[in-house]
């Protein structure tokens, strides 16, 4: 069972898309195919909570007995290499939640059900296969391998402008991975020469050789242009300030399960690869990296914050929340440069969490959009200039839904809350830690940072006062409140966002123990 | 080896010029009528004699190659070179090759009264390409070349009545002559400076010649002649033309076989030629003055610029694969730049990969013209819901040209790029490369827009052959399979050195 849980994690939805065929072929109910797919998630989820119950954060990835090694392809030194540690786990857990949640929320989908659902059960193999790779061949694989199914969901099943949507994400993932490969490959040749002329792509094998490359290309150190060339990959699957064009468009146009999924966990894969690639693997560039490195987080902050204020559609608003949620993020991880070792891990520790909470909050404010969009077919917050109907231009969409759908509004008004920090939520925890983690070693630029709490509250409370308070908007009278399909969707989110507000202790447990592995690697260096 | 010693080495060679005579004369004495019928999965297959004794002599000569020992020894006073080099790229020409063959019976362009004609066309370029991948002579390089492209000429004009064709023949003819006239002076100069015309003497004496600007000269002319047989910028003029107006059947054979042959015979002659190894085997060293890898690395990169860019502006389906094409030579090329051995074995791979992929994703061009009779993208609307299975297959054919990951493209194209690394040159290169892999994406995904995201077809495919159709899935199986466990066919290639 131990060795196998993790490739089970992997290939478990893999195994329910190919049942799906033969099934939709002779059973002709599109139900039938839901239940597949929610069965199979629904397991997935069983499985990584039991691996939580065993999961010991005090371990080593190769002292834990998940850990499986065998080799793939011996001549090039390519490893089926799989394992867990307090990095990875919070993300398999999130990955499995949300995708059993995302089963749930696409109960409604009617258009091309065995696609829709057997792609998306591929989309979540290759999810759980980058967060448990330790090999660089094999997350490299496994990160190409959800684009494509990605990109059927948002061009297939997406909004009016799905179609640019779809090729405009791939076009940017593909761009930078492909830089990511380039780095994969130089590695592997670049450390060939300090392990007996073989490469390796092994991530913990690499942690020792990588930092001993000396070599100069163009004038460059190579370990700085390794740096370059994996920060392109995972900055745009962030995404970092000047690459984050893909997202507000391929947010709005997917579905809104989709969107979960985008927002909840292929985000968080750009900064799991920073912190699981190039964090440990060059930690001198990390050093060298790591103000500018604050200070983009804190342009993602200011800048996806203020876009957020300018938007009037509620979906895209959310989704440059994310641009902005995502900037503590790497304004937590850059601190772990600071002098104060205490402020280094508070600083990784609230970027882990960060990661974990905004993939709950975040997937929240989605399914909540996504439920109000189902019943009014627009999501505008203010009508646009140019709306086809005159009369409703520039005037307010909605307005006081709080009394026509109170427990709605009660969900969205928790989510909002928790999105823009507000203490006793979880939100609150990740961001004060990655606060205290930057002001440790970034004074100026942290100050400015905070300065994206306030600008949250502004975008968050304005659109809660415009769609939901005030008098109630007539054309609006016949809406239904949240239904318990629904509703099973947002509770258990709501449930660990209220949990973690109060007692982290379960995440911090959990990541602490390989934080202050990486710190070490890190201060190491300095 | 003297000529009655060598023929033991060249009978699959023979066999392929008595089938296609026979075929020539079985068309002549009209033996069409005897036919033979067979069921296969509740199908029924019918074959006239003619094309059983195609099988049939295709089938001896793949055994006859089978059973051919290797040795490495030249054959013919020097004329031919026996080795493994050769025995691999003949495998992957006769592969490709059969396949066409099979195929075009269903291809509906084809006047199904010249399909002898054709046939027999298609056996003599595949005895070109046979000859091709192991001349060891000038003369030798130069009439498989030829032996190749004469017949290619007529192949390409193939549809009489067709204006497209007919243009697309006689572009190929003038082109082709150019090139090879080039070539020709260029090989005449070589035999000027050493005053042999087997590759293997004249290295030795190159070996002693102080004057680099004399074997320039014939280095570039050789190339022009080789990069047009590839389809190497700035040489490919003639591709997009010949590619669009030739029948697919025809389209799809240029793709796959000649560029295996053509690759076969640039790796060889450059190797032996113009390096300081004298084997294929060695890591090459440029030849005292001689920096043809430079000028290779930077064709490369512009062969797969023009490719690429010039393949996103296309609508016609046929004309966009043919600038795939070029680009695919262009990554071939940048490999080929590091001339080393790991560079040949990637090349060896790649192309082997290639073959498969790209001829699937052309049957696959011909399934829907007969079907839905569509030449242009947005024609393809809809196909994904309408023969379902294809179109996944032809969805992982597509992804493998771009090379991502699930697929064998990828697998091809991560030892293509190793060969920079391994080398430790021409880092540039792999830049470029990765750029034009972002670009081919977004012309290989237009077609599967087209099949997936638009919804124009309301009719179902009727014309279904069964050969057609298994051999669609077969060739683009091996994007899964090679991709999911490549070690054998990679140590083959390497046991080959």
């Amino acid at each position: 069972m131990e060795k196998s849980i993790l490739s089970l994690l992997i290939f478990l939805p893999v195994l329910g898309a190919i049942v799906m065929l033969p099934v939709s072929k002779y059973l002709k109910s599109s139900n039938i195919i839901k239940y597949i797919a929610l069965g199979t998630t629904g397991i997935q989820l069983l499985l990584s909570g039991w691996l939580y119950m065993n999961f010991d954060p005090s371990m080593s990835v190769m002292q834990s007995p998940f850990t499986v090694q065998v080799d793939w392809i011996k001549h090039f030194n390519i490893e089926y290499f799989i394992g867990v540690d307090g990095l990875s786990i919070p993300m398999v857990l999130l990955t499995a939640l949300l995708s059993f949640i995302c089963i749930l929320a696409s109960w409604n989908i009617d258009k091309k059900v065995l696609g829709y659902f057997s792609l998306f059960l591929l989309l979540d193999a290759g999810m759980m296969g980058v967060f448990l790779s330790l090999d660089f061949f094999l997350f490299y694989i496994f990160w190409e391998v959800m684009l494509l199914p990605m990109y059927f969901l948002i061009g297939i099943w997406g909004g009016p402008q799905r179609h640019y949507a779809a090729i405009k994400f791939f076009l940017y993932t593909l761009f930078g991975s492909l830089f990511m490969l380039l780095a994969m490959i130089g590695l592997w040749y670049f450390t060939a020469p300090f392990n007996a002329g073989e490469g390796t792509f092994s991530l913990i094998k690499l942690i020792e050789l990588a930092p001993q490359i000396d070599a100069q290309l163009w004038g460059w150190n190579v370990q700085w242009l390794l740096w370059i060339a994996l920060f392109i990959g995972f900055a745009i699957k962030v995404p970092v300030f000047p690459f984050h064009t893909w997202l507000p468009l391929a947010h709005v146009e997917a579905p809104t399960a989709i969107s979960v999924i985008l927002a909840g966990v292929l985000l968080k894969m750009g900064t799991y690869g920073l912190l699981r690639i190039s964090y440990p693997l060059l930690p001198g560039e990390v050093v060298a990296f790591s103000y500018t490195l604050a200070i983009l987080g804190v342009i993602n902050i200011l800048w996806g914050a203020m876009c957020a204020i300018a938007q009037i559609d509620l979906k895209k608003m959310v989704a440059y929340s994310s641009v902005s949620h995502m900037g503590y993020v790497l304004l937590g991880m850059s601190a772990v440069v600071s002098p104060n070792i205490a402020g280094a891990e508070a600083g990784l520790n609230g970027a882990v969490m960060q990661m974990f909470n905004h993939g709950t909050i975040t997937a929240m404010l989605f399914l909540l959009v996504g439920v109000l969009y189902d019943q009014a077919h627009h999501r505008w917050i203010v009508y646009p200039e140019n709306h086809d109907n005159q009369d409703l231009a520039g005037k307010l969409a909605f307005g006081g839904l709080a009394s026509q759908m109170p427990v709605f509004s009660a969900f969205v008004a928790l989510a909002f809350f928790a999105g823009l920090g507000l203490p006793a939520l979880s939100g609150f925890v990740s961001e004060a830690l990655c606060f205290i983690g930057g002001f440790s070693a970034f004074r100026l630029v942290t100050a400015i940072g905070t300065l994206g709490i306030l600008l949250g509250a502004v975008y968050l409370l304005r659109a809660y006062q415009r769609v939901f308070l005030g008098p109630l908007n007539p054309a609006y009278d016949k809406l239904k409140d949240i239904s318990p399909r629904e509703l099973a969707t947002v509770v258990p989110i709501a449930f660990l966002v209220l949990l973690f507000g109060v007692f982290p202790k379960p995440l911090v447990d959990m990541v602490s123990g390989s934080i202050s592995m990486l710190v070490s690697i890190i201060q190491g260096a300095m | 080896m003297n000529n009655l010693q060598s023929i033991g080495y060249f009978l699959p060679e023979f066999l392929i010029i008595i089938t296609a005579l026979f075929v020539i004369v079985f068309d002549l004495v009209s033996l069409k009528k005897i036919k033979l019928s067979f069921t296969i999965l509740k199908r029924e297959i019918t074959y006239n004699a003619s094309e059983l004794l195609m099988g049939l002599g295709l089938l001896f000569i793949a055994i006859l190659l089978y059973q051919m020992p290797v040795n490495g020894g030249q054959i013919f006073h020097g004329m031919l070179i026996n080795d493994s080099f050769s025995y691999y790229f003949k495998w992957l020409i006769l592969i490709s090759t059969g396949s066409i063959i099979l195929v075009s019976r269903h291809s509906n362009e084809l006047d199904k009264e010249y399909k002898s004609e054709f046939d027999a066309l298609i056996l003599f370029v595949l005895l070109g390409m046979f000859l091709m991948t192991n001349s060891s002579d000038l003369l030798m390089i130069y009439l498989s070349i030829e032996l190749v492209s004469i017949p290619s000429y007529i192949l390409a004009g193939m549809l009489k009545n067709d204006k497209k064709s007919n243009e697309a023949s006689l572009k190929y003819v003038i082109f082709g002559s150019f090139a090879s006239g080039l070539m020709l002076f260029g090989l005449s100069w070589l035999y000027g400076i050493s005053g042999s015309t087997n590759i293997y003497n004249i290295y030795e004496s190159i070996n002693l010649i102080d004057n680099p600007y004399m074997i320039y000269m014939s280095l570039m002319l050789i190339l022009i002649g080789f990069g047009y047989k590839i389809s190497m910028a700035p040489l490919h003029y003639w591709t997009p033309d010949v590619y669009e107006g030739s029948p697919t059947i025809v389209t799809a054979f240029f793709s796959a076989a000649p560029k295996a042959a053509g690759f076969a015979i640039l790796i060889r002659t450059f190797f032996i030629l113009f390096t300081g190894s004298n084997s294929l085997s060695i890591d090459a060293i440029p030849l005292d003055g001689i920096d043809w890898f430079l000028i290779l690395a930077v064709l490369s990169a512009v062969t797969m610029s023009i490719g690429n860019l010039l393949a996103l502006k296309q609508d016609n389906v046929k004309r966009m694969l043919a600038y795939s094409t070029i680009s695919h030579v262009g990554f071939m090329l940048m490999a080929f730049s590091t001339a080393s051995t790991d560079a040949i074995i990637g090349i060896m791979f790649y192309l082997t990969l290639y073959m498969f992929m790209n001829l699937s994703a052309f049957f696959m061009v011909i399934h829907v013209e007969n079907n839905f009779n569509a030449k242009n993208i947005d024609q393809w609307g809809g196909i994904g819901y309408k023969s379902p299975v294809l179109a996944i297959f032809m969805v992982l054919s597509l992804v493998s040209l771009a090379g991502l990951p699930p697929t064998s493209g990828f697998v091809g194209k991560v030892y293509l790029f190793r060969t920079l690394f391994a080398t430790q040159q021409f880092y540039w290169l792999g830049i470029v490369g990765i750029l034009n892999s972002v670009i081919s994406l977004y012309y290989y995904f237009k077609i599967v827009k087209s099949m997936y995201f638009d919804e124009s077809i309301i009719k179902e495919d009727e014309n279904r052959p069964i050969t057609l159709y298994m051999i669609i899935i077969l060739f683009s199986s091996q994007n899964i399979l090679f991709y999911i466990y490549w070690t054998p066919l990679y140590n083959y290639i390497k046991s080959l050195f």
